[in-house]
């Protein structure tokens, strides 16, 4: 089965629809998928939901989504870098329900592991317990979080094998690898593709059984906070 | 002479131990880092990483390694590179032995707010309620009262909870208190604070 694909475009074909649940890899701006964002902008589809740690900022990642109000729903732990979304939340526009950044990230490890649901400690006695189901464990309360099972994946890599092996580099992994489990369809777009046998078996990060289509191209990989130490420091 | 930030920094660094794998929050927290002398701490940064070096020099930026702030980094030797759910795991799973975070209020049974305020603009929790909820050692540093001069220890939060029943050491500007049976307890003064002082700058129950 082939499994690259030539673009963006080409590799959101016969996938996106109104209305669908997309599950996005990244923090903050560091290992977004940039290429398939744009792609999804160019594509039109609407009232998406994203489950996505972040928003993007203005103009760039998600927030690009948000500019052409494509996106009616988020589902993050933690947003607002971004003044047209606060914008539109705050006019109700746009739905957001806040996840625990554990729970946003189980969640979709859940949800692509087919565990429908899992209990945790985080967020016992908050706001985020309402509604929930709680249960005690060995004396403790734990509240009952849902498994995300998300109609499509899009997330970022470093280096993919054409079977789809991933492998990510440094922090840009983060949501990355559970992002990508719990899509019916997961896209991953890389900085290269290399040939079948070049990546070490044992060094693969997510196995290609979880990724259907790839793309290759170039990053812009924007730095949201530079910080920096003075030579003379050393 | 109350302790300013570096001097609670400091204080908050003798609560680490040798061995110990920490997170440290934003603002105050992240100081911490700067006292802890020949210790050997491993610092956790949520979005994946354990051993997290210091801010990269002018040049060596990588946009793909950065802390949870989202502030570029550098790793070390030991450095290992995980994802969110690993990360988070090893957070609920109680493997990070500590967690140094700022907050807004801080009630004697240990309840802690740090994440919003009704009517104001809410980002999220990030990562604060799972290492709250998590980690095996909750140290608040922050200021004891507001800008108005309100005390920020609490016999009650006022502010929707990150976490309840979970501090168990609060350091501020006037001492060090530790949440026991029945409120607070006083385990020390500032430099040129007395007892006294930090009662009268104290809403929660001092007990002991």
């Amino acid at each position: 089965m082939k499994k690259v694909y030539g673009s963006a475009d080409e590799a959101l074909e016969g996938v996106l629809s109104d209305g669908m649940l997309i599950a996005a890899g990244g923090f903050g701006l560091c290992g977004i998928p940039e290429l398939l964002i744009d792609g999804i902008v160019k594509s039109g589809v609407k009232d998406l939901t994203v489950a996505s740690n972040n928003a993007g900022v203005d103009g760039f990642g998600l927030g690009k989504l948000l500019d052409t109000r494509q996106i009616k729903k988020m589902i993050s732990s933690y947003v607002g870098e971004n003044a047209e979304f606060m914008r539109q939340y705050l006019s109700g526009e746009l739905e957001l329900e806040f996840n625990p950044q554990g729970t946003l990230a189980e969640r979709m490890r859940a949800g692509g592991a087919g565990i429908p649901g899992f209990y945790t400690k985080t967020g016992v006695g908050t706001v985020i317990a309402e509604g929930k189901e709680v249960k005690e464990f060995n004396g403790e309360e734990y509240i009952l979080e849902e498994g995300i099972f998300a109609d499509l994946s899009i997330v970022k890599a470093w280096k993919a094998d054409d079977t789809g092996n991933l492998v990510f580099r440094k922090t840009a992994r983060n949501f990355n690898p559970p992002a990508a489990m719990c899509g019916k369809i997961c896209i991953a777009e890389v900085e290269e593709i290399v040939p079948r046998g070049s990546l070490d078996p044992d060094l693969i990060h997510l196995p290609g059984i979880y990724v259907h289509r790839i793309i290759q191209g170039d990053h812009e990989k924007r730095i949201e906070q530079r910080t920096v130490r003075k030579r003379e420091e050393a | 002479m109350p302790w300013d930030r570096n001097q609670m920094a400091a204080r908050a660094a003798e609560e680490l131990e040798d061995g110990m794998y920490v997170n440290l929050g934003i603002g105050i927290p992240t100081l911490v880092a700067n006292y802890v002398g020949d210790k050997d701490i491993t610092l956790q940064s949520e979005n994946g990483m354990l051993g997290m070096g210091p801010f990269p020099f002018e040049g060596d930026e990588d946009a793909d390694l950065i802390n949870a702030g989202k502030q570029t980094i550098t790793e070390l030797s030991r450095t290992s590179y995980f994802d969110s759910a690993t990360s988070f795991g090893m957070i609920r799973g109680g493997k990070i032995a500590a967690a140094i975070l700022g907050a807004m209020e801080v009630a004697e049974n240990g309840d802690l707010a740090n994440w919003m305020i009704p009517g104001k603009l809410v980002k999220g929790m990030g990562g604060a309620m799972d290492l709250v909820a998590g980690v095996g050692r909750v140290v608040v540093v922050m200021d004891h009262t507001n800008k108005h001069g309100d005390s920020k220890v609490l016999k009650e939060c006022t502010l929707p909870l990150t976490g309840k029943g979970v501090v168990d050491r609060i350091i501020t500007n006037l001492g060090v208190l530790d949440v026991v049976e029945g409120g607070l307890k006083i385990v020390e003064c500032a430099d040129g604070v007395t007892e006294d002082d930090l009662r009268a700058a104290t809403q929660a129950t001092i007990v002991g």
